[in-house]
């Protein structure tokens, strides 16, 4: 293998890159707009969902109750509370989407809680929206603890407590979301140098125009997956520098960070273009990349922990997380953007998508014709 | 020694076969043409020989070296323009030169030198920072000509350099072949559907159709072959229902067909032909409606082996020569 030919087909890859501002830019805002829109649309906490209260019992300890619904839509703003004077129509209301729950105060409240008879508020609530009915449910919870709690501490506290010790600074989703933005824009860069052009030059015919020279399978492979992770980690470091300015990650421009972040992205770039080679290598359709753009973002993207974390899926899903090589990637960029981590928190990671890049880019040469 | 040696090669896509048992040899320095139209087999015959397709039987030697079992050697020494437009059009015309420079493995120095002259010869230095894609047909037609000259082959393949391009730079890309092979001992193939470039341009033409090598020789030659060294042809009212075969009779006619309603007498003296028509017509009591004398084209030539004239085969052939490129 001649590296001068390899080095000619990069050089000729990325000159073409850097004068299509078209591409550049396509391959980085998706990524910025989604870590924007989805981080700031998933990681807010809920304020201001209406919730309907009844007061059915009209006592001072229903008002007291109430006093305390208005204190939390005065401070933390989960819910703001709107008064109904009619259980049926709080409810209807509820039904009809104008509120997202309903706290009755039954009539005899007062009477059950001086008589020590287990006094009860009841909330119905609108379970059609997990989100807004947990966090609502959350803080209704809390009011009712703080309720029942004593007004007086025991000198000897008999129950068992659990003290909690965050060990990193409270982390927003945003910030959390930041490695999946990256890996998404290497995957673009991936899907487009990889696949679309790849595909495009072939039916163009431009891909013949290498074919009659001396260059070999293994040269021509190398050179477009080398040029492919080239452009990755350009593309993949300029989203993780301006998506960690945006979103306010530390020490952004810690030189040892930077080159953590450098290896991890150009191993993810590897892996990512030689994936995507190996997918493509046979397709001589150009309306096939383009059809299975979407396939393959859900596939790789979804399943590796970028949105939501890997625990929570079901085993076959963690299976696709485990050949995915977005998962490691993501794996990674957390470890070096949310939790400060050197090599120790990278370097299986690396290891793992450099042999994933390793065994697509074989694939792919075996794979890869050398004629017409 | 010969350049190029083909013997019995076959190539088959499935149960259609392309190029069926073709043999011909160039030899060194030759403007070699394959003529023929759309789907005749003449860009498969070239792709066999230049590695890019491998031939289902038969073999091939290409400067000594069997493309099947010496593919890189071929590679190697031969010079190769494509049918489809294949510099990239985001780079300028010096780095498509360079690039390829490199994937040739020129040596720096010597690959300055030839971008140089060769950017001269094709006279496009004023043009060599700018963009592909900011050029005409006709030179981007000459860029990759430059470029499949950027290593100094031994031997140039053409498929079909003109198509789609206006008269003008037809003429222009005419006259680099002309001059490279005045310049150089450059052997040349190319292949065309027009029959004016390969009588100008090619030392010896092979008429290729339905993948068959139908005649193969000079132009002068070929055309020499076709009986009658004029074609007159005419247009008749009131003709007679033998009035072809009277007309076979007529002073230094040597054959007639009709189409379209135009009758073509082959003659071996037109101007005697006329006359002896003329009078014919005038006893018979038969219309002359137009008549015109024309020496015998390579249309002709190609009527008289394939039975059809090239105009209308290339109109009616280009279905099934492109979609088994990227089988």
């Amino acid at each position: 293998m001649k590296l001068t030919r390899v080095t000619a087909l990069i050089e000729r890859d990325m000159r073409k890159f850097f004068r299509s501002p078209a591409l550049m830019m396509s391959s980085m805002i998706f990524p910025l707009v989604q870590l924007i829109i989805l981080g700031y649309a998933f990681g807010g906490k809920i304020k201001g969902a209406a919730i309907a209260v009844v007061d059915d019992d009209r006592s001072v300890e229903s008002r007291h109750i109430r006093e305390m619904f208005n204190g939390i839509a005065a401070g933390a703003q989960t819910f703001r509370v709107v008064e109904y004077s009619s259980l049926p129509q709080a409810i209807n209301d509820l039904r009809a989407g104008f509120v997202r729950g309903v706290v009755e105060i039954p009539y005899d409240f007062s009477r059950r809680f001086y008589k020590h008879d287990r006094p009860r508020v009841v909330f119905t609530e609108d379970n059609t929206d997990q989100f807004v009915s947990s966090s609502v449910l959350e803080r209704i919870q809390q009011m009712v603890d703080d309720m029942n709690s004593p007004s007086t501490t025991p000198r000897l506290a008999g129950e068992v407590q659990l003290n909690v010790v965050e060990i990193y600074p409270y982390i927003e989703y945003v910030k959390y979301l930041l490695a999946g933005s990256t890996a998404m824009a290497i995957f673009i860069v991936a899907m487009i140098g990889g696949g679309i052009t790849f595909i495009d030059d072939k039916s163009r015919g431009i891909h013949e125009g290498y074919l009659i020279t001396p260059v070999s399978k293994s040269e021509l492979v190398m050179g477009l997956i080398g040029a492919g992770a080239f452009k990755g980690l350009m593309a993949g470091m300029v989203l993780t520098i301006i998506g960690g300015l945006i979103v306010g990650i530390p020490r952004i421009w810690d030189p040892a960070r930077l080159v953590y972040l450098t290896v991890v992205v150009l191993a993810a770039s590897l892996a990512m273009i030689s994936f995507m080679f190996l997918v493509m290598v046979r397709v001589d359709d150009p309306l096939v990349p383009r059809a299975v753009f979407g396939v393959l973002n859900t596939l790789l993207f979804f399943p590796s922990g970028a949105v939501y974390p890997v625990e929570a899926f079901p085993p076959w899903l963690r299976w696709i997380s485990v050949v995915d090589p977005f998962t490691y990637t993501v794996h990674a960029l957390h470890n070096l953007t949310l939790k400060s981590t050197g090599i120790e928190g990278i370097y299986r990671d690396v290891i793992i998508l450099l042999c994933f890049g390793a065994l697509t880019t074989a694939g792919s040469i075996a794979l890869f014709k050398r004629q017409l | 020694m010969n350049a190029i040696e083909v013997d019995q090669i076959v190539k088959s896509f499935g149960a259609f076969t392309a190029v069926k048992a073709v043999s011909f040899t160039v030899g060194e320095g030759e403007i070699f043409g394959l003529l023929g139209p759309n789907g005749a087999g003449k860009s498969t015959l070239i792709r066999m020989l230049t590695t890019l397709l491998p031939p289902t039987a038969g073999t091939a030697r290409v400067n000594g070296f069997d493309v099947v079992l010496e593919p890189d050697a071929v590679r190697r020494t031969i010079g190769v323009i494509p049918q489809a437009m294949t510099s990239d059009l985001e780079l300028s015309v010096e780095e498509n030169l360079v690039i390829f420079g490199k994937l040739y493995g020129v040596p720096r120095a010597r690959r300055r030198q030839l971008i140089d002259e060769l950017l001269e010869a094709v006279e496009l230095t004023a043009w060599r920072h700018a963009p592909v894609k900011n050029l005409s047909g006709g030179m981007r037609r000459r860029v990759e000509i430059a470029r499949g000259l950027v290593h100094e082959p031994q031997i140039f393949f053409l498929d079909e350099p003109t198509t789609g391009l206006d008269p003008v730079s037809r003429a222009s890309v005419w006259e680099m072949i002309r001059q490279l092979r005045e310049e150089s001992a450059l052997t040349i193939v190319l292949t065309t559907h027009y029959m004016d470039e390969a009588d100008k341009l090619c030392d010896r033409i092979a008429i290729v159709d339905h993948g068959k090598l139908a005649a193969l020789d000079s132009p002068i030659q070929l055309k020499d072959s076709v009986p009658g060294a004029d074609v007159v042809e005419a247009e008749f009212e009131h003709a007679p229902s033998d009035w072809n075969a009277q007309l076979g009779s007529l002073a230094r006619a040597a054959g007639v067909t009709q189409r379209d309603g135009v009758v073509h007498i082959a003659s071996n003296d037109g101007p005697a032909t006329v006359a002896a028509l003329m009078d014919l017509a005038r006893a018979r009591g038969v219309t002359v409606r137009k008549v015109t004398v024309q020496s015998t084209t390579l249309d002709d030539v190609f009527m008289h082996y394939t039975g059809r004239e090239l105009r209308d085969s290339t109109q009616g052939g280009a279905s099934y020569d492109i979609s088994h490129l990227y089988r």
